[in-house]
């Protein structure tokens, strides 16, 4: 696994931030200024490549990518894939991404401006495609399996480890990198902040995202990329990696309703059906990553679908984007990694902000402080406009 | 633009944004095979020319340069002409 976030820019620092509750959120001046309503945003800082990768491979990135390559550098390390493993086997990348709007911006801008497409330069379309970050990828790292990027909003991280998850229980492929991107630029979330559907406590930015509060005020956006490794049993034992966790559960659906109201049937489809998959009853979930992104509707919401499906159980239930914010098409894979590494460390990361229930959210165990706390199955949930639902059960699995 | 000029910022932009070796900047030297600028980096080219020159290159153009000989030759043409 690798990751790098607004809360820490490889696994060690984010296991830190985690167990500290520490936020990652900040008040950008240049949004308000820019014309946003809410100036809060996740701060990630952009990579420095040069003398890392060459030209050619920095002139296709865009912000999101590099954040991918950082995150997938890491990964593929700490699963002990080196360059000659990557030049003799099969290996395939998914990826969640749905959007590149910066680069799409300053190409058009050009193009206005110079009323000359040829000024945009070679690194243009490259950037502006929503598979940027796979065909990046893929080219840098050599990849020779399946490579496409998987379009699902605010579910595509999660969506797109659910499907590397069907390519090698069918055994179409040995190992797959999934993970999950997100641009955090000035362009990215204008037409989000349209909808007002960001917290406006510019004041207090690291109590701003507070899902599950009754005074939370909506969400705050924020970014980076996650990347995992998956692969067959037979793959893993092959080779002699160390298994962190088996995904023994995804569950998927679409409300079929509204574009940007969540429902509650919905979730509680796909959470029934990641725990039919896994064989397990609720009472052996022993950790929920919630979705709750800290919208009024969107918390209600998931709390009684995870109410309707674990109610008597009452698993201990916390949403990582209480300090992360939101972190949109990553947000599916990152919140996989935040768990595994809860789960690998033993305690619960907080809901920090979790200060009043509401009547909703009452009814479940919210975790506002750090606990110790042995994990051996954890359910996420992620979930997205236009009503698409993601849920993964992990297992962890002794060597 | 002096020619010495011309030939600095061009010499400049190639170790710099394009991250050629200084030593194999030679006016023999050829631009794809020595120099290694591929399909891609001509359009690059284009845009830096344009920055740093001020005059649109037509990609058809460059099907006459080979060398960076060819490369300062056509700037130094076409700058002094803009």
């Amino acid at each position: 696994m690798g990751i790098y976030s607004c809360i820490g820019k490889n696994m060690e620092e984010v296991r830190d931030s985690l167990f500290q509750g520490k936020s990652g959120i900040i008040l950008d001046p240049e949004r308000k200024s820019f014309g946003y309503r809410s100036g809060l945003t996740g701060l990630v800082e952009r990579p420095q490549l040069k003398g890392i990768l060459d030209r050619r491979a920095r002139v296709m990135l865009p912000e999101q990518g590099e954040f991918a390559y950082m995150a997938t550098v890491e990964a593929l390390k700490n699963a002990g894939i080196d360059d000659d493993y990557l030049d003799s086997n099969e290996i395939g990348i998914i990826y969640g991404n749905d959007s590149s709007a910066k680069p799409v911006m300053e190409a058009i801008d050009i193009i206005r401006d110079k009323k000359d497409t040829l000024l945009v330069g070679s690194g243009s379309v490259f950037q502006t495609m929503n598979s940027t970050v796979t065909m990046n990828l893929s080219t840098i790292f050599r990849f020779k399996g399946i490579n496409y990027t998987l379009s699902a909003a605010c579910a595509s991280g999660s969506h797109a480890i659910g499907t590397g998850y069907h390519f090698i229980k069918t055994g179409l492929q040995d190992m797959i990198v999934c993970g999950g991107a997100q641009e955090v630029n000035i362009y990215s979330m204008g037409n989000f902040d349209a909808l007002s559907a960001f917290s406006i406590r510019e004041d207090e930015p690291a109590k701003a995202s507070r899902p599950f509060d009754r005074d939370r005020d909506g969400l705050v956006p924020s970014g980076g990329a996650a990347t995992l490794v998956l692969e067959s049993l037979e793959s893993a034992k092959r080779r002699g990696a160390v298994i962190l966790g088996e995904i023994i559960g995804y569950g998927f659906s679409s409300n079929g309703g509204h574009i940007s109201n969540p429902t509650v049937d919905g979730p509680v489809k796909a959470i029934a059906m990641s725990l039919k998959e896994s064989g397990l009853d609720a009472a052996a979930v022993d950790y929920i990553n919630a979705h709750a992104t800290s919208t009024p509707v969107g918390d209600a919401k998931e709390a009684k679908a995870i109410d309707a499906v674990f109610g008597g159980a009452r698993p201990p239930v916390s949403s990582t984007k209480s300090m992360t914010g939101h972190e949109c098409w990553m947000s599916g894979a990152s919140e996989i990694i935040y768990s595994m590494i809860m789960m690998k460390e033993g305690f619960v990361a907080p809901n920090i902000n979790f200060e009043n229930p509401d009547e909703d959210s009452a009814r479940l165990n919210i975790i506002s402080k750090t606990f110790e706390k042995n994990i051996d199955v954890f359910l996420s949930n992620s979930f997205g406009f236009g009503g698409t639902n993601s849920s993964l059960i992990i297992r962890k699995r002794t060597n | 633009m002096e020619t010495t000029e011309i030939i600095e910022k061009i010499n400049h932009f190639l170790v710099e944004e394009f991250e050629v070796e200084p030593g194999m900047i030679t006016p023999q030297a050829n631009l794809r095979e020595t120099l290694q600028l591929d399909s891609l980096d001509y359009i690059d080219l284009v845009v830096v020319i344009e920055s740093n020159f001020g005059f649109k290159v037509k990609a058809e153009d460059f099907t006459g340069i080979t060398t960076v000989q060819d490369f300062y030759n056509y700037v130094v043409a076409k700058a002094g002409n803009k």
